[in-house]
Parts: C-alpha cells; structure tokens; sequence
C-alpha cells in the first residue's frame, strides 16, 4: 500500500506523435493519492490522447508512465488498474444496466453472488437501484452518465479516467452531475482523473487543474490559484474572461517595476521585469463609475460603455478605451433596479487596485 | 373533445406531405399491381380447376395433393431446402471472419483482397455456371454419393456467390460499430476473443440474420449456376419446375410455387421479427 502522498500516477517526459504531428510534448505530471485531478486545453491540445495513454489506448513514444507506482510500459488496457469513461458513454446497447455494471467482474470470473452483491452497492452508490433490468434504450442521458460510472466504480480501479463526461448533458444536468460527481469521488475516495475543455466545469470540481496547450502543460495549480495567479498570457486567457494590456518594463527599484503601456499609462507594480510584459485584470476586480475615482494605488481609465451583457446575476460591461479589444467589467446586479445606473453610451471611469492587476511575462 | 379531434379529423397536409396527396398514392397503388399482380395471379390459379392456367374453373386443393404426392419435385424440394440450408450456414460463417478481417485489420493487399471478394456479384451467372461446370468436373468431383453427400457440388458453387453477399451486408454493419464499445469492455478487463464475443458479435447479429436470410434466399431459387452444377440425381426444387414446365404449365407447377412462396414470406417475417426485437432493445448509440 503506498503511503497517502505518494503520486498515483507519474507521468515522466511522455511524448506522443501521429505522423510529423507532436500531440504530447514531453510532460511530466504527477497525480497525488485522492485527488480529484482535471485537465483542460482547448480542442486538440493534446488532453484526450494523454488520457488514452494512460487507459493503454496509445503506446508514448518517448517517456514512461506510472500508475500506482508500477511502469505501464507494454501493459495492455485490459490489465492497468484504471477504468476510463468515455465521452460517449459506449453504454453496451444489448445488455442490461446490471448486466452492464458486472460485465467487467464477470469477465474477471467473480462469483455470481458477489458480482450481484457488487452491482447493487455501486449501483446504489449512483442512485440506479431499482434500474437493474431496464436496458439503454429506456434510460434518460443522466441515468446512462450514471450506468458508465457504475461500471468502471465497481471494478475498483485506482483511478478513475474520465473523458468529457458531461458534455452530452444539458447545462442544468450537467451543473448537478458536477456536484454529485464531486460527492461521488469524496464518498468512494478513488483518484478522479477527468479530461474537460470546459474550463469553469474544472473550477468547480477539481482539487487541481493541468492546463494543456499544444501538447505541453503550461501550469499545474489548484482552482483558486490558477485563476489568480495564472503563470503566462495562455493561461489567463484560457481560464475565465481577463482583459489584456501589452507594456514595456523596466525596473524601478529592488522589487518595483515600471510598465509604460499605450492605454494605462505608466503603471508601478510590485514584481521583476525587463523588456516585453503583459498587464492583465479580470472582469470583476473594475469598478466602474461616473466620477475620478482619488484612491492611491490604483489603476484608472477613461471610456465609454458600448454593449451591456445581461447575465442574470451580474452584467458583462463592454467600454471603449481606445483599444482594440474593449475593457470589459462585470458589474453585480445585487439589487433589483441595479442595471438603470449604467447604460449604453454613458463615459465611465474605470479603475482597479494596483494589487489585482497581474503582471505577465510571456 | 380533442382526443376525437384527434383520431378523426386529419390535419392538413403539410407542404411536404407529398404521400398524403393524391397523385403519389395513384402512382403507388400502380407500383404495387404492377409487383404484385402476377404473384397473386400464380396463386389464385394454384386453386384452379382446371388442367390449363387459362381459365378459372372452379377452386380445388387436388393440385397441391398431387404436387406432394410427386416424390421427384418433393425430392427436389427437400434439396434445395437442403443446399440452402448448408451453403447459408457456411456463408455466413466465411462472411462474418471475411467482413470482420476487412473491418479490424489493415494489410498489404486489402484493397485487392475486398475488390476479389466482390467479383462473384458482378460476374454474369452463366459465366459462373459454367466456369462451376468445368471446375467441378475438372477436380473430378464424385457423382454418385448418398444424400445429401451428393449435393456437395452445388452446395459449393452456391457458397462460392452467397458469402460475398453475407460478407456485404455484415461489413455495413460493422461500419456502424461505435469504436467506443470495444475500448470499453476491454478497458474492463475483457481480452480481443473476449469484446469479440460479447460485444462486436452481438452487434453484427442483425447483419449475421439478414446476411444469412439473402444466402438463404439466393440459394433457395438459384437457378443458372444450379442447372451446370447439378447431375442427374441432384435436381433443386427452380431445375424440376423448369423441367416439368416443358411439357406444360399445370396447377400443379403453381401450386409447388405458391409453398415456395409462402416459406420464402414465413422466414422474412421471422428474420424481420428478430431484427426488430434487437433493434427495440438497443436505441442507444
């Protein structure tokens, strides 16, 4: 048994070609005991075939890869201690939701009674008991999301690879599977290693987050960190909305640097740099209002409102600040008549902290 | 109110509701006369009174009494029942492994391989009669053997045309297989024999029905390839008919017709019925 911070799953220097193509460029990752583990990238950044390497669905090219302390290299799928549910569900259409859930302990010639005795605890783990008979056909989209889990779950691997598993559920669906997802793993405490281009779906679930981009991790961080203190300009960009400022540093003083940038001006902040940097400030960290804001330490620009975003809970604010890109803030609708203080066309102060704004070197 | 409503007053015809408009439903009351007209002909004289197909003269069962009382055209029946049987079972075994071989592997010479596989269906059948003829005779195939050991040469020329058929219609099938499915039961421990039992075969089986149900039916009324296959002890149920309809066209040629028919509909209706019931429990991609 390995002691609880030993890495489940140790990826080091895998690299994965098709043809000239690099779609896995020498990653070395390591996936703790218990975590709940998500990696996003956009499409074709390389996610999906890491986690087919893993499930022994692709051979790396260069590189080996651990699970649970044992070298993968030339074991099969059948034979790896992980179960991999795919996108698709790949739900077996002729047979029923219990015959299902113990195809897998069939196959490893359990006991009749013990496979029964298993299925119905994972299935009462995902809330299907009394399903057992039913086939596919007769299942809604969450139920068949529930079948799949139970079946790679009952197999008792030591983890659990997940493929875009919510994608095929509507928003309101897929809001509640995450959360019962999140359940799922706390109740069973089996690593979850889940695949997402839904970055706001890997917020809201995982204890950390691997954000790929063209075949390489960019940055390994917990949720909160990750959108805070992103390490590079892809990553800002990728996980939530942020506005972008190019500038040029110099440094000031030990620690203080000076950025001189088109559209802010000067700006003094806390950090080391020299040449080429990115300033970056999310939506909601701006405050908007009619008047110059006279706080110290802060960063303020002059514009004019040109589109508001109606979400509900917040509004997205669009302002022309001389840019490209429009800055855009998010305003909170706490109260119900909050939306008639700003409207299109209006000239508005924007402003932030010095503190909230990120300093980006690549 | 509205349930009546909606039972008995239609709705109007939407602007592609070309089947619910009258032209196309003239034209397809023409379609089906014209198909079906002569097969119900055949039929109703089967009943005829009468030594000559021409007139009717009143409904009588004694052409079928005399058609199963004619041990030579019950004989050549149960042949070809026979023939069809053998040459299905084999067909549809060497479609499956050929069609899954195509689908699985990729190997020098597939393309060449898939093209040969297919040369039967195109080739004219009287090339292929004859080309059976000369073969068969060429191996020196053995004429004289008890039944059913005797109708080892057709049973083999009809395999030679029936199996690309099975393999055709199997290979469509399996092109609708979701990849998917395999990964998984093999993710789940299952070995290659293993997802192919469980999971790939179960997937096949309505193309395994219906590519057997095409053999069957292709060996059941064959009748070019047969004629240059078959001896003088070796005659199927299409030969005798065209033998007996030589000397002339009786009830009782009808009447052995119309039982060929009606077992021909039978074991449609059963292979539909299955494939159905499969399809009924797998809406699920």
């Amino acid at each position: 048994m390995l002691a609880q911070n030993d890495p489940i799953i140790r990826l080091k220097g895998v690299s994965k070609f098709f043809g000239a193509a690099c779609a896995v460029d020498n990653v070395s990752l390591d996936v703790m005991h218990g975590e709940f583990f998500a990696l996003v990238g956009p499409s074709g950044c390389g996610k999906t075939t890491l986690l087919r390497m893993l499930a022994g669905f692709e051979t790396p090219d260069t590189g080996n890869l651990f699970i649970d302390g044992r070298d993968m290299t030339g074991v099969g799928a059948n034979r790896r201690p992980v179960n991999l549910v795919f996108q698709s569900y790949a739900i077996f259409p002729h047979m029923s939701v219990a015959e299902n859930v113990g195809y897998g302990l069939k196959i490893a010639g359990l006991a009749r009674d013990e496979i029964m005795a298993r299925t119905a605890e994972v299935l009462r783990l995902v809330k299907l008991t009394g399903q057992e008979k039913k086939h596919p056909g007769q299942l809604s989209g969450g139920q068949r999301q529930r079948v799949v889990l139970a079946r790679a779950l009952v197999m008792r691997p030591a983890v659990l690879l997940l493929d875009e598993p919510l994608s095929a559920l509507d928003a309101k669906l897929r809001e509640a599977m995450q959360l019962e997802l999140v359940h799922l793993q706390k109740t069973v405490g089996i690593t979850f290693l889940i695949v997402t281009h839904d970055q706001s779906e890997a917020l809201s679930m995982a204890n950390r987050i691997a954000v790929m981009h063209e075949g390489a991790v960019r940055q390994v961080a917990s949720p909160g960190e990750l959108y805070e203190a992103p390490n590079c300009r892809f990553v800002a960009d990728f996980i939530g909305k942020i506005n972008l400022f190019e500038g040029v540093a110099t440094m000031h003083q030990k620690d203080r640097v000076r950025i001189n940038t088109a559209l802010l001006g000067e700006v003094e902040l806390t950090g080391t740099a020299q040449g080429a940097v990115t300033l970056a400030v999310r939506p909601e960290k701006i405050r908007i209002s009619s008047e110059r804001q006279t706080q110290l330490n802060i960063i303020q620009v002059r514009g004019k409102i040109t589109d508001i975003a109606y979400y509900g809970g917040y509004s997205n604010v669009f302002i022309d600040i001389g840019a490209v890109q429009p800055l855009m803030a998010d305003i909170t609708n706490a109260g119900r008549n909050d939306m008639s203080t700003v409207a299109a066309g209006d000239s508005v102060y924007c402003s932030w902290r010095a503190t909230d704004t990120l300093l980006l070197l690549d | 109110m509205n349930i009546i409503k909606k039972i008995f007053v239609q709705s109007p015809s939407g602007p592609l509701d070309y089947h619910r408009r009258w032209p196309l439903r003239a034209i397809l009351i023409c379609i089906l006369i014209f198909m079906y007209a002569p097969i119900f002909t055949l039929i109703a004289f089967s009943f005829n009174d009468s030594k000559r197909n021409i007139v009717w003269h009143g409904f009588t069962l004694k052409y079928y009494e005399k058609a199963f009382a004619n041990a030579e055209l019950m004989l050549a029946f149960g042949n070809s029942l026979a023939i069809a049987l053998f040459s299905t079972l084999i067909s549809i075994v060497l479609g499956s492994l050929a069609a899954y071989t195509l689908w699985r592997f990729r190997f020098p010479g597939k393309a060449a391989y898939e093209g040969a596989m297919a040369l039967p269906i195109v080739i004219p059948e009287i090339c292929m009669g004859v080309a059976m003829m000369a073969f068969i005779t060429r191996v020196g195939w053995p004429q004289n053997m008890p039944w059913p050991l005797n109708l080892g040469a057709i049973t083999i020329a009809h395999i030679a045309f029936c199996f690309p058929f099975a393999a055709i219609v199997i290979r469509a099938r399996l092109q609708s297989f979701n990849r998917e499915l395999a990964e998984s039961a093999h993710d789940l421990g299952a070995s290659e024999f293993q997802v192919f039992r469980d999971i790939i075969l179960a997937h096949m089986r309505p193309g395994i029905v219906a590519g057997g149900l095409l053999s069957f039916t292709l060996s059941l009324d064959d009748f070019v390839i047969t004629f240059f296959t078959s001896g003088p002890n070796s005659v199927t149920f299409p030969v005798k008919i065209y033998s007996m309809v030589r000397f002339s066209v009786t009830p009782e040629v009808n009447a052995a017709s119309t039982v060929l028919i009606i077992l021909t509909i039978a074991l449609t209706a059963i292979a539909l019925r299955l494939q159905y019931r499969s399809q009924m429990t797998e809406q699920v991609k």
